[in-house]
């Protein structure tokens, strides 16, 4: 037996106390959905775990309804301090509950427990943690004197994240004053349902925070809905365009997170190993689901041979597997519709003429699994070199001047994300200076923190979230537009 | 030699050390934090625990150390827990040059190649810890250990040279050291080379130094004394095991690697079992490969394999002094 | 005997020189009491598409010049229009049918406009960008700079400020480096290309700024769907249907400003808006 294959070390679910049906979570209270129920399922298992409400037009109504007298009766009306301990309160509530928060994440998502419970779940407390020191100080974040909550926002999140996306969305705008209709994604609505819990332990005031479960026509019906102020969307670019549409002449403030295409540069100075592990970091983490993932990776051409080697060297260690095994590096694809999505992907990779590589893994019977892949000689023209995938799946293209990787890197619509790997100071700087995209980290990749705004530039969307900057997505110091 | 395409000078080495790559520090531990942070559960952790043991070298090198203490060590060595006779051995006993008669006396006929299950002595030499002293000291501080018995010696470079910029020099004394090793049969006992990563500071200064000790002949890399802080850490090894896997790919070659001192628990060394594993291959997970060098880890161990086969935990009563 | 004055041709502004309309258009401009000034190009949608060209060319120089270079030019067109301040209130006595004084106080405001800005140039990273403390050892700032192409639809029958109109959308558009095409007031276009030939003998570089007249309708929805414009900036579209052009702009997400009434001011946010915050992130070690 050999010693790298280690004992099942699963986290318990035990931990978890769930319900059999969910509602939707209306002005501080649970109530029944007017849409049709539907399941959500373990997509490591294909096991339902609980059954979910879907919100109708007139279950938006409601809710938006309840923001409304919310944020006119209570919220808008409350010195920004109390506001700020009432997010401290769900800080800590989220710290005292994170282990039951990654083992619901992982359950729903398919994405490992080291990722919930080591990255998205400190995230979350910590992003509540860095905007509740806000509240109390808006007229400091820099956009004049006394600037105002915009009202109602309607926020609409993605499956990769759930919860990190859900406080990255509702904390900025609970601290600027603001109430929110938040829709978690279909696939993986439970951390936000298990969140409303803790929003009612904290005592929110009612109707501050409400949760609307469904699909895409719930998330619609939400975002054109007249009563609402603001629309953030973090999402595919298809669906941001749409909403980009919808709310076009409406003077509602639009925060857009999209798609991305980043490209990771190696250049041959870079430090190796630690390049290694970037990419790997880039492309493998949270199986690929991150709109900022390094998915192409940009490698000078005379150190392409050894960083692809000791690349499929690193890869054949990562273990693909129970989500809820403490050692699993790669989780299960979320969706099967996504799986499908990353698969016909990858044919038309092989079609193109890339060599494609899979990491050895075994993948279990049952759930939706996709082995971590590599593309070799992509073409700069091929589609898994301009689409993106959303998977574990990573494109290889040479370059051979840094002029030359930074016009590579900039050729896309996208720009989230870019990473450089280089022992050059000078260089990095100038080589960001050129990169056209929101976040670029240099001898890293995929790091995230609450005072660090994070976004993109041309089709990636607009807005930031993160730091000072995302406070401002939800302040105005225009003229009142009425209301309280 | 001409590995670096050009004969072996002290400037051809210097070009050759300082063109490797860099060391990006919070890349690399971050990528042993996420190593350490692996979950080695029920049947993986009973072999890890046997292996810890396997790969021990016991170690006492104190300015009081008697035969007494030498003896005691041995025993130690030799029944890790005397209630449980299946605890494997550790593979060496490592003391002063001038303790390793008494070392073996007290292994008899339990003295051999760890790698078939006996228990080889381990010699520090070259005016260890400081390494201050002239090379003429340092061979024959060398020779004593080696003509006394020893199969191991464990020397330490020239940190002076080193961080001076002397590569040559420390080249140099590596091989005099090496070729010191040579016995009269024609044989050599196994060279250890410490880098005392502790003073060298930087991870390129690791990096760097892990590549001249393999250029220059050593069998091993070997982190610190013990007797400077800090002393072993994970990312130092990851960094040395990193080496010595690409010093494989170059020339078939393989290098062994030894953190010392600093390695208190269980957990830790499992911590590093992973990091081999993972790094240089499981191949490495034997005693002319890896080596934990180190004293009270052993009892750790114990306490855990105790824990292990009776499903409570055990105390330190119950683990022997050494 | 008085001497017969010499009229002026009024052609576009497009990568620094002075074509005339493609198309061979032109439309005529008049008095507000519909006395004939002259007539102006009649901008085509392939002129639009030739001045995003020249702009596109002139984004990496401009956003790459140091922003102490940028705010000198910017001061330099101040100098310029103050030097020609006696003709260019005379232009607009005769185009808006203003007083004197109240021409010369539009002029004088430009001029101002063009201060304000000027003085943005090395300042506004600053305001707007952060140093931000992670909880990691990472060295990490945010800092904002030009999002590359911006289209404009200047304030429309903007009497009493068909200069000023311009002035207070084009300049804070150039704070951070990005390169401009501008529809002029359709009414008023005179002056727009007066400050042309102002941008052309002062020291911004060609294709900065691209000035088309013409018809407002007829040509934003080109630029509001054009794939290499990456903002657009409708201040002066609210007489337009011009929800249109945002919907048409969400087809590439571009940055889009909404209508406002009048002229707007001197606002730091303007400055902004057409700006993307880049934040970067740099292991930090000792080891």
């Amino acid at each position: 037996m050999s010693f790298l294959e280690y004992a099942p070390a699963p986290e318990s679910t035990a931990i978890l106390h769930l319900r059999d049906e969910y509602g939707l979570f209306i002005d501080g209270a649970w109530t029944e959905g007017r849409g049709a129920t539907f399941p959500t399922i373990s997509p490591a298992t294909e096991k339902r775990i609980a059954t979910i409400s879907s919100a109708d037009a007139t279950d938006v109504d409601r809710a938006v309804a309840a923001a409304r007298r919310a944020y006119e009766k209570t919220w808008s009306r409350m010195p920004g301090g109390d506001r700020g301990k009432y997010l401290f309160r769900i800080a800590r509530l989220l710290q005292e509950r994170a282990r039951e928060f990654a083992v619901a994440e992982s359950l729903d998502n398919g994405k490992p427990i080291k990722e919930s419970r080591d990255v998205d779940i400190p995230l979350v407390a910590a992003w509540f943690f860095y905007y509740a020191g806000w509240a109390d100080k808006l007229d400091y974040a820099g956009l004049g004197a006394a600037p105002r909550a915009l009202g109602v926002a309607a926020q609409v999140i993605p499956w990769n994240f759930p919860l990190l996306m859900l406080a990255w969305k509702i904390a900025p705008a609970l601290a600027a004053g603001n109430t929110v209709v938040l829709k978690p994604a279909e696939t993986t609505p439970l951390t936000a349902l298990l969140f409303a819990e803790v929003v009612q332990q904290a005592d929110l005031p009612p109707g501050v925070v409400n949760i609307l479960t469904g699909a895409g026509d719930t998330g619609q019906a939400l975002v054109e809905h007249p009563g609402v102020d603001k629309v953030a969307f973090t999402g595919s670019t298809a669906v941001g365009r749409q909403i980009a549409r919808a709310v076009a002449g409406t003077g509602k403030k639009v925060t857009l997170e999209l798609g991305g295409k980043a490209a990771n540069i190696v250049f041959d100075d870079a430090p190796i190993d630690e390049a290694v592990e970037g990419i790997v970091d880039g492309i493998f983490f949270n199986q690929g689901h991150v709109c900022c993932a390094g998915s192409r990776l940009l490698v000078q051409e005379n150190v392409h041979d050894e960083v692809v080697e000791r690349l499929k060297t690193r890869m054949a260690t990562l273990r693909l597997g129970d989500p809820l095994d403490k050692n699993t590096d790669i989780g299960a694809i979320n969706s099967a519709e996504q799986l499908e999505r990353i698969r016909a992907l990858s044919a038309a990779g092989e079609e193109e003429g890339a060599e494609r590589w899979s990491a050895p893994c075994v993948i279990p019977d049952t759930g939706f699994w996709f082995a971590p892949t590599i593309f070799d000689n992509v073409s700069t023209s091929s589609r898994i070199a301009r689409e993106e995938i959303f998977g574990p799946v990573l494109s290889i293209l040479t370059f051979r001047t840094p002029g030359e990787a930074i016009a590579k890197a900039n050729n896309t619509p996208y720009g989230l994300s870019a990473g450089i790997w280089s022992d050059k100071g000078a260089k990095i700087l100038a080589v960001a200076d050129r990169l056209r995209a929101g976040v670029v980290w240099a001898n890293a990749f995929n790091r995230f923190d609450p005072a660090s705004p994070f976004g993109g530039y041309k089709e990636s969307g607009y807005g930031r979230e993160g730091g000072r900057h995302g406070l401002g997505a939800y302040l105005t110091t225009g003229p009142s537009k009425g209301g309280a | 030699m001409r590995l670096i395409g050009a004969d072996l000078t002290e400037k051809s080495l210097r070009l050759h050390l300082e063109g490797l790559p860099g060391v990006d520090a919070v890349g690399l531990e971050r990528r042993a934090a996420s190593l350490a942070g692996r979950s080695i559960k029920t049947t993986s952790k009973a072999r890890a625990l046997d292996t810890i043991i396997r790969l021990t070298d016991l170690t006492t090198l104190e300015g009081a150390d008697t035969p007494g203490k030498v003896r005691s060590l041995v025993a130690k060595a030799l029944t890790p827990d005397p209630a449980r006779p299946d605890t494997p051995r550790v593979a060496a006993v490592c003391v002063y040059g001038d303790m390793v008669p008494t070392a073996l006396g007290a292994l008899g006929s339990a003295h051999g190649d760890p790698d078939d299950g006996g228990v080889s002595v381990a010699a520090v030499a070259t005016a260890f810890p400081s390494g201050r002293a002239s090379l003429a000291v340092k061979l024959a501080d060398t020779r004593d250990a080696v003509e006394n018995g020893a199969d191991e010696i464990d020397m330490v470079i020239d940190r002076g040279a080193f961080l001076a910029g002397r590569y040559g020099e420390v080249f140099e004394q590596i091989v005099a050291v090496k070729d010191a090793c040579r016995r009269g049969d024609g044989t050599f006992a196994s060279l250890k080379v410490i880098l005392e990563t502790g003073e060298l500071a930087t991870y390129d200064g690791i990096r760097r130094a892990s590549w001249l000790a393999i250029l220059a002949g050593g069998d091993f890399i070997k982190t610190s004394t013990g007797k400077v802080g800090p002393a072993a850490t994970l990312p130092v090894t990851l960094l040395m095991l990193e080496v010595v896997r690409d010093w494989h790919r170059l020339t078939g070659e393989r290098i062994g690697v030894k953190p010392a001192g600093g390695i208190r628990s269980a957990k830790q060394a499992i911590g590093y079992l992973v990091t081999v594993a993972e790094t240089a291959g499981e191949r490495w997970l034997q005693p002319h490969l890896f080596r934990f060098g180190a004293s009270s880890l052993l009892n750790d161990v114990l306490l855990q394999r105790q824990r292990l086969l009776t499903g409570h935990y055990s105390g330190p009563d119950y683990v022997t002094m050494d | 005997m008085t001497r017969l004055a010499v009229p002026k041709t009024y052609k576009l502004y497009i990568g620094g020189r002075f074509p005339r309309s493609e198309s061979g258009r032109s439309y005529e401009v008049t008095t507000p009491d519909g006395a004939f000034l002259a007539n102006a190009s009649l901008a085509s949608r392939k002129d639009a598409r030739d001045a995003v060209v020249a702009a596109r060319a002139a984004v990496a120089a401009w956003s790459g010049a140091t922003a102490y270079n940028r705010g000198q030019v910017l001061y330099r067109v101040a100098e310029l229009l103050e030097g020609r301040a006696e003709q260019f209130a005379a232009e607009i006595r005769d185009a808006e049918g203003v007083s004197a004084a109240a021409a010369r106080a539009q002029v004088d405001a430009a001029v101002d406009t063009w201060v304000w800005y000027a003085g943005w140039c090395d300042k506004y990273a600053q305001v707007a960008g952060s140093g931000n403390p992670v909880a990691g050892p990472f060295f990490n700032i945010s800092v904002p700079e030009a999002t590359g192409v911006v289209a404009i639809v200047a304030p429309q029958e903007s009497a009493g400020a068909s200069l000023l109109g311009l002035v207070a959308v084009v300049a804070p558009a150039l704070v951070a480096g990005n390169a401009v095409v501008v529809i002029a007031d359709r009414a008023h276009p005179l002056s727009a290309i007066g400050l042309a030939e102002v941008m052309a003998t002062s020291d911004v570089p060609g294709g900065v700024v691209n000035v088309l007249t013409g018809s407002p309708a007829e040509i934003a929805p080109w630029l509001a769907s054009h794939a290499d414009v990456n903002a657009l900036d409708l201040a002066g579209a609210g007489a337009l249907d011009w929800v249109p052009l945002v919907v048409a702009a969400a087809a590439t997400l571009k940055r889009v400003q909404d209508p406002e009434p009048g002229v707007p001011g001197w606002s730091l946010q303007r400055i902004l808006a057409t700006t993307e915050t880049k934040t970067v992130w740099h292991t930090k070690a000792l080891l």
